[in-house]
């Protein structure tokens, strides 16, 4: 099992913006590089990106939660 | 002699102990948010205690070593590895010609120092290589850096590996953080209950903390006395006729979200300030990660001034310690 974690403190999005659909669901295969969420931290959003690829098993953080450096985020399978 | 910049990291920016003198022209005083964690990097590598370091919020950078060095890190937990192997912080470490050095996750605290033994040797402005970002001035070009920079070193006499700062002498903001406020010339503009409010509530570190101002969230609202406004003044209870503002004051616009105005901040403006962080406890604000709970403590002018006579005991002890 990999884990992604948040590089920086702050707050966890799914979403690209409100309007939109989240980046991915539990069961969504992700690529190494891809944008799984957004940390915003000092007026910027940080993509989270996948280093390794697999399938999502669970989100660890709800949309618009606070979260510290290196937090896990979301598990994957593969 | 220099180091390249592999990857700068989130916000890295190059400071020193900052630009004073320029503040009425509304060139604000930057340089390190947290000035005790500058100089013991400094001290740490025999550097003088103003010398240019690496500030990085949150997140260090990647960096390759041209030349040997000795580099050590201070402020928040973010742990340095040479060519990946840890090292502890708050302590010096040798690197040599052609290794890299990454870091960590951070662990506590919000922005790590990082100094090498010379200094950073980019050109100064009005005496000072600090970063303005907003203003453009000092640092690299008056930027952060960025990848591929080739950071140029000064000369060292070299200086030992292994020295360390002891654990009393490291200081982070706890949680909930306390920051010690003394009320200023615009208390009078809110109510007495406002007043006590201010001080009870649990405020939290908003995500949008930066250089320039570190926002609160989560204390109720400011009520203000009833006033006709001023001839200059807005029309908001919380417009003042313009005022200068120190490092360090507490302005709430609209009477919601107290904002502490640090290095990068403007020098006056239209909203009132209820008062000012004191100098001892400015640091610690350069050290809160988003989120962080706070309580604000109402001080005296007395003391403010033992805080800030007690402050520069630990910086003498810390210097007797490293000398």
């Amino acid at each position: 099992m990999a884990e992604i974690r948040s590089p920086i403190p702050g707050t966890f999005y799914r979403r690209p913006s409100p309007d939109e659909a989240p980046y991915k669901e539990v069961g969504d295969t992700v690529a190494v590089g891809e944008v799984v969420g957004l940390v915003e931290v000092m007026k910027s959003f940080i993509e989270v990106k996948a280093d390794t690829a697999g399938t999502i098993t669970a989100f660890k953080v709800e949309n618009e939660e606070p979260v510290t450096a290196g937090a896990v985020l979301a598990e994957l399978d593969g | 002699m220099s180091v390249k910049v592999v990857n700068p990291g989130l916000f890295t920016t190059i400071q020193d102990l900052g630009r004073p003198g320029y503040f009425h022209l509304g060139i604000p005083i930057s340089g390190g948010m947290d000035r005790y964690a500058v100089r013991a990097a400094n001290l740490l590598v025999g550097n003088d205690e103003g010398a240019a370091v690496l500030e990085s919020a949150f997140m260090g950078p990647t960096l390759e070593f041209e030349s040997d060095a000795t580099v050590a890190v201070t402020g928040g937990e973010i742990p340095p590895k040479v060519d990946g192997e840890e090292r502890d912080c708050w302590t010096a470490f040798k690197v040599k010609a052609g290794q890299v050095v990454s870091f960590d996750y951070l662990r506590r605290g919000a922005r790590a120092y990082i100094a090498i033994s010379g200094g950073i040797a980019t050109p100064k402005y009005l005496d000072s290589r600090s970063t303005y970002l907003i203003g453009a001035l000092g640092g690299v070009e008056g930027r952060a850096v960025g990848v591929g920079d080739m950071l140029p070193l000064g000369e060292s006499a070299g200086a030992p590996e292994g020295r360390t700062v002891p654990e009393k002498l490291r200081r982070l903001p706890g949680s909930p953080a306390e920051l010690r406020v003394l009320p200023g010339l615009y208390w009078r503009l809110i109510t007495e209950e406002a007043g006590r409010n201010f001080f009870e509530d649990e405020w939290k570190v908003a995500p949008e903390a930066d250089r320039m101002g570190v926002r609160f969230r989560g204390g109720r609202p400011l009520s203000f006395k009833e006033r006709e406004q001023p001839f200059g003044a807005g029309s908001d209870p919380s417009n003042i006729v313009d005022g200068c503002y120190s490092y360090g004051s507490v302005q709430v616009p609209g009477g919601t979200e107290p904002i502490i105005l640090h290095r990068d901040a403007v020098s006056g403006g239209g909203y009132f300030t209820l008062g000012a962080v004191i100098s001892a406890d400015m640091d610690l604000i350069g050290q809160l990660q988003p989120h962080t709970p706070t309580r604000f403590v109402s001080v005296t002018m007395d003391e403010a001034l033992t805080a800030r006579a007690d402050r520069a005991r630990l910086y003498q002890e810390l210097k007797s310690e490293l000398a």
